[in-house]
């Protein structure tokens, strides 16, 4: 009776019946189909001609199949004076993602590293004020910190964006390798020490190799992050910098003319497809990451 | 550089005896050395800046900051604005309902996915992906989905069920529990995920035990499995509740605080007062009671973190 | 290969540009404004065209959202960090209260050579003008008192164009009562508030809308006829449908078009929208001023304000201010836009009817003395007074107190933002 079905050796320790797994798969189900409602709404409407869209209702699939929507958000649509599509601000995205990213994860690792493995008088003061940094609203920090690029010669420049999100991304990648670290055998480390392995000789050695699922949970956090902004971006950027979510929201929100939703649609899921790849791809990892570290209390 | 960081770390480790080589006294640093930075870029940014505002809360600042001080009057013209009180009205209906709402879900998907699903692998990344788009993505999609004239409503018409109603984003009093849903649809997936983890990270031999003992599986949750999973609660609620106190996107994307002002939140009228309205004063008091309530929330907990550090 | 080619050929440019801006920028202007819709982006696309012309570049900053809200915060970064753009696209107050900042260059040699004295009728340059330095061009003047209205469904019924309240009520009745919804409407705080501004004329004649917006005068702002105006919004309210709430200002005007509706209350932006569809004005739409306030315009004005630039963008900054208050450029801009010329003596004869009505009313206005800025677009008081009467009447608007009541929180609202 205990779910014979599903293979023989139950490694759960929750026995149930059919009936009760009939049920389990129909809540998971019906959540599924919750959380997959508004992506089925852009992608089913992404494809359709506008008139479509204005006479028929927004669940029904295509009469007629376009992907002109798609062509359009890509190349030809109207960003700014010039009918552009989104493509040149991927570039833009990307270089200030990548760098981003990585400087702020091997920081944040060097930071947990120290605070777990080279504990000082004052060390869990010293995160308790690193973690506060999660939690500030973005907004008040805009002015001060527009001044303080100004001074730093790095006003609207891709550098400048890769500064603002690495120092506000610091606190949760320093809270992620911390707790990590926190639950990796001290012992070790002693004995390398006695080999006489220095402070780097560790980190890159012993500590790194194993910090695969911590560095994917701290990527995706990131990588997502940061790709969304949408406040710093359309703040600190310049001509040459604007990130792909401010041209998202210049096709989508501008003020007057004809609001091609097709247009839109085909365009916001353009814009995130390079964050739903990283999920999906690395969804698995996810949770193994977070067991690793991130949700110790 | 150097020397800044000596002074910075200096209060944690007093410097070692000169008899030391200059070798070994780097050795010793080293640790301090690559904290400092970031460290002291925080305390600048964060810290410095959280200041800034606080001077700022007591300026007539209007488009940019000025520093002509009138004392408290910036926060007595705040709490005289209807807008802010229904903003913080709208918080705690909105922080509540949403915490409530997202564990429950979350916990509840947790536990469902759990059971040794086939199927996690699809499963998972469906639940998860939300939390990967921002609200410039997805808040068209909800604004159609929640608008009578062409989403639900209109679809449940022209699939024939015409008494159907659904008209919560065009009413005033409704309109927040709106964005509630959109809300709990972002995060309530990354919940699962944290739960999940919890879960995964529970000994199984507990678990065993207790069954043997007979327990039920409803008592087996309720007793042993949820208690032991209080850590991964705690992280949930502080991850919870400081996304409600900034949330803006959502709310801009949704309903742009109407209708009328019915939606208006804390980091909407603030966003509003400093930039739209060029009240940089009033916006800066308003940033300041903002930052006392996450405050509230988190210092609790980053004192129970940092106790548990300590053991 | 492509790609990793690509990343580095733009990181160079990007490296370039910070390195040797004073360099790159010898002759180029950067623009920052909010108009990315197919139609307004095609008519600074003029602008753009003329000055390549001219031998300057054209460097696009858009940032869309909110009728410039998010570009104003965008500018207030870019201010702080000391590296403002050439030219910013603005409305109304916000530009005083730059100009109050000192960030703003000094337009006066370039004015004066050019003669805008003359040609900007004075209500504008209250606008250009800070303490007697122009500091900004005008680009097009935008009146905001105008009604929107499906031809074939007057026709229909049987209606002439109404001039005064009570026949606007008349005529809303019987389309309701033909069964159309009377008046397309979408509610979102600014265009309450624009409806409300011409219903503010219309109610207390010209005088009392200067008295109540413009003077700010808390005794006309809770006055028996600004009750009388909330009662007028309130029986607005009950000619809208249901939907009304949150929908974009270019989709209630798609209910016109479509002959969902009968009429829009709107700005002249709304043109666009129809001629976009293929109407044409006089045959399939009609355009007329809100009834009962004939002779009186209300308006807001885009205008490009040019921040303090280092000596070595001056050049290029002043050939683009020129640019902007050339005629013939005015002319093509504001036929794409929908707007009319700022310049008065701008040849007006390519414009369609509307456009025209539009030029000759506003030059009567002008000379008149009845040519106010809109209070909902920012012409008439400051952005915090602004949004505070956009409080009131929202609120008010959608029932959330009597007119009464409605009256005195203006009043008060507005004394607190002051």
């Amino acid at each position: 009776m205990a779910a014979a079905t599903h293979g023989a050796v139950q490694e759960t320790a929750v026995r149930t019946n059919v009936l009760a797994r009939a049920l389990i798969y129909a809540g998971l189900i019906l959540f599924a189909g919750y959380y997959l409602l508004p992506l089925y709404v852009m992608l089913v409407n992404s494809v359709k001609p506008l008139d479509e869209i204005r006479q028929g209702d927004m669940m029904s699939l295509p009469m007629l199949f376009t992907l002109e929507p798609w062509r359009s958000a890509w190349a030809t649509a109207q960003i700014g004076v010039q009918p552009t599509g989104l493509r040149p601000y991927f570039i833009n995205s990307i270089l200030m993602v990548v760098p981003a990213v990585a400087i702020s994860t091997l920081l944040g690792a060097l930071n947990g590293y120290v605070l777990t493995k080279w504990r000082f008088r004052g060390d869990g003061i010293v995160f308790g004020l690193l973690l506060f940094a999660c939690f500030i609203p973005f907004q008040i920090v805009l002015i001060p910190m527009a001044r303080l690029l100004g001074l730093a010669g790095l006003a609207g420049s891709t550098p400048g964006l890769v500064l603002v999100h690495v120092v506000y991304g610091l606190g949760f990648t320093t809270l992620f390798f911390r707790n990590y670290y926190d639950a990796f055998p001290t012992e070790l480390i002693r004995a390398a020490q006695i080999d006489g392995a220095g402070f780097f000789r560790i980190f890159w050695r012993i500590l790194l190799p194993s910090s695969g699922p911590i560095i994917v949970v701290t990527v995706i956090w990131q990588f997502t992050n940061i790709w969304n902004d949408f406040l710093f971006g359309v703040s600190f950027s310049d001509v040459d910098s604007q990130p792909v979510t401010v041209a998202l929201n210049n096709l989508v929100s501008s003020s007057t003319g004809v609001k091609e939703y097709n247009v839109h649609f085909a365009g916001a899921i353009l814009a995130a497809l390079p964050t739903l790849i990283v999920y999906v791809v690395s969804g698995r990892y996810f949770v193994r990451g977070l067991m690793a570290g991130a949700v110790k209390g | 550089m150097s020397v800044s960081q000596e002074t910075m770390v200096g209060a944690a480790r007093p410097a070692t005896s000169a008899s030391a080589g200059a070798v070994e006294w780097l050795q010793r640093a080293l640790p301090k050395i690559v904290l400092a930075p970031s460290f002291a870029i925080i305390l600048v940014v964060v810290y410095g800046f959280i200041l800034f505002t606080g001077v700022l809360s007591f300026t007539d600042s209007k488009i940019l900051p000025s520093f002509n001080w009138v004392g408290w009057e910036n926060y007595v013209k705040l709490w005289g604005f209807r807008n802010w009180i229904t903003a913080l009205k709208n918080l705690a209906i909105f922080g509540s309902l949403y915490i409530l709402l997202c564990s429950a879900i979350g916990l509840f998907l947790a536990i469902l996915i759990d059971q040794k699903i086939r199927v996690e692998g699809v499963l998972r990344p469906i639940y998860l992906y939300p939390m990967a788009l921002s609200f410039i993505v997805t808040g068209t999609a909800w604004k159609w989905f929640l608008d009578p004239g062409i989403g639900l409503e209109h679809t449940m018409h022209l699939w024939g069920w015409e008494s159907f109603a659904f008209k919560w984003i065009k009413d005033g009093k409704m309109a927040i529990y709106c964005i509630v849903i959109a809300a709990i649809w972002q995060s309530s997936g990354f919940v699962m995920a944290m739960f999940l983890a919890g879960l995964r990270g529970i000994d199984n031999e507990i678990i065993k035990a207790a069954q043997i003992d007979g327990a039920s599986n409803f008592n087996l949750y309720r007793r042993i499995v949820i208690p032991l999973l209080r850590p991964a609660f705690l992280s949930v609620f502080v991850v919870l509740a400081h996304l409600a106190i900034k949330s803006y996107d959502l709310v801009i994307a949704l309903t742009n605080g109407g209708p009328g002002r019915a939606t208006e939140m804390p980091a909407t009228f603030m966003y509003s007062y400093t930039f739209t309205r060029n009240e940089m004063g009033i916006g800066a008091a308003s940033a300041v009671i903002m930052l006392m309530m996450i405050a509230s929330v988190i210092v609790p907990y980053l004192y129970s973190e940092l106790r548990g550090g300590k053991r | 290969m492509r790609i990793s080619k690509l990343l580095s050929t733009s990181a160079l440019v990007t490296g370039l540009a910070l390195f040797s801006g004073a360099a790159a920028a010898e002759e180029s202007v950067e623009v920052l404004h909010w108009w990315t819709s197919g139609g307004e982006a095609a008519a600074l696309n003029v602008l753009k065209e003329d000055l390549e012309q001219a031998g300057v570049t054209w460097q696009d900053m858009p940032v869309a959202g909110g009728g410039g809200e998010q570009a104003m915060t965008a500018l207030r970064a870019r201010v702080t960090s000391g590296n403002p753009p050439t030219a910013v696209q603005m409305l109304g107050f916000d530009i005083l209260d730059w100009a109050k900042q000192g960030v703003v260059a000094d337009l006066n040699a370039l004015a004066a050579k050019e003669g805008w004295e003359k040609v900007v009728p004075p209500a504008l340059q209250a606008f250009s003008k800070h303490d007697g330095k122009w500091l900004a061009a005008p680009v097009n003047v935008h009146s905001t008192n105008w009604v929107w209205a499906n031809k074939k469904i007057f026709d229909e019924l049987g209606l002439k164009q109404p001039t005064s309240w009570d026949e606007l009520i008349a005529a809303l009745d019987k389309i309701k009562g033909a069964g159309y919804v009377a008046v397309a409407h979408g509610g979102q705080p600014w265009q309450e508030a624009t409806i409300f501004d011409a219903v503010v004329v219309a109610t207390g004649g010209p005088e009392f809308y200067k008295k109540a917006f413009i003077d700010l005068d808390p005794a006309a702002l809770n006055s028996d006829t600004m009750v009388q105006a909330f009662d007028r919004m309130t029986t607005l309210r009950s000619y809208v449908d249901d939907n009304f709430s949150g929908r974009d200002w270019n989709l209630a005007s798609a209910m016109v078009i479509e002959g969902k509706a009968g009429v829009q209350f709107m700005g002249d932006w709304a043109k666009g929208e129809f001629l976009n569809a293929g109407q044409k004005p006089g045959e399939d739409f009609l355009c007329f001023r809100f009834p009962g306030t004939q002779g009186t315009v209300t308006f807001n004005s885009d205008q490009f304000v040019m921040f303090t630039v280092g000596d070595d963008r001056r050049a290029a900054q002043e050939k683009l201010a020129s640019a902007i208050m050339t005629p013939s450029f005015q002319v093509a801009f504001n036929k794409i836009k929908g707007s009319v010329p700022a310049r008065t003596d701008a040849d007006g004869s390519g414009l369609d009817a509307c456009g025209q009505q539009g030029m000759k009313e506003l030059a009567e206005a002008s000379t008149k003395g009845t040519l106010f800025g809109s209070m909902a677009h920012g012409h008439a008081a400051p952005a915090a007074v602004k949004l505070a009467t956009y409080d009131v009447i929202t609120a008010h608007f959608n029932g959330e107190m009597d007119s009464q009541t409605a009256a005195q929180e203006l009043a008060n609202a507005v004394e607190g933002a002051k």
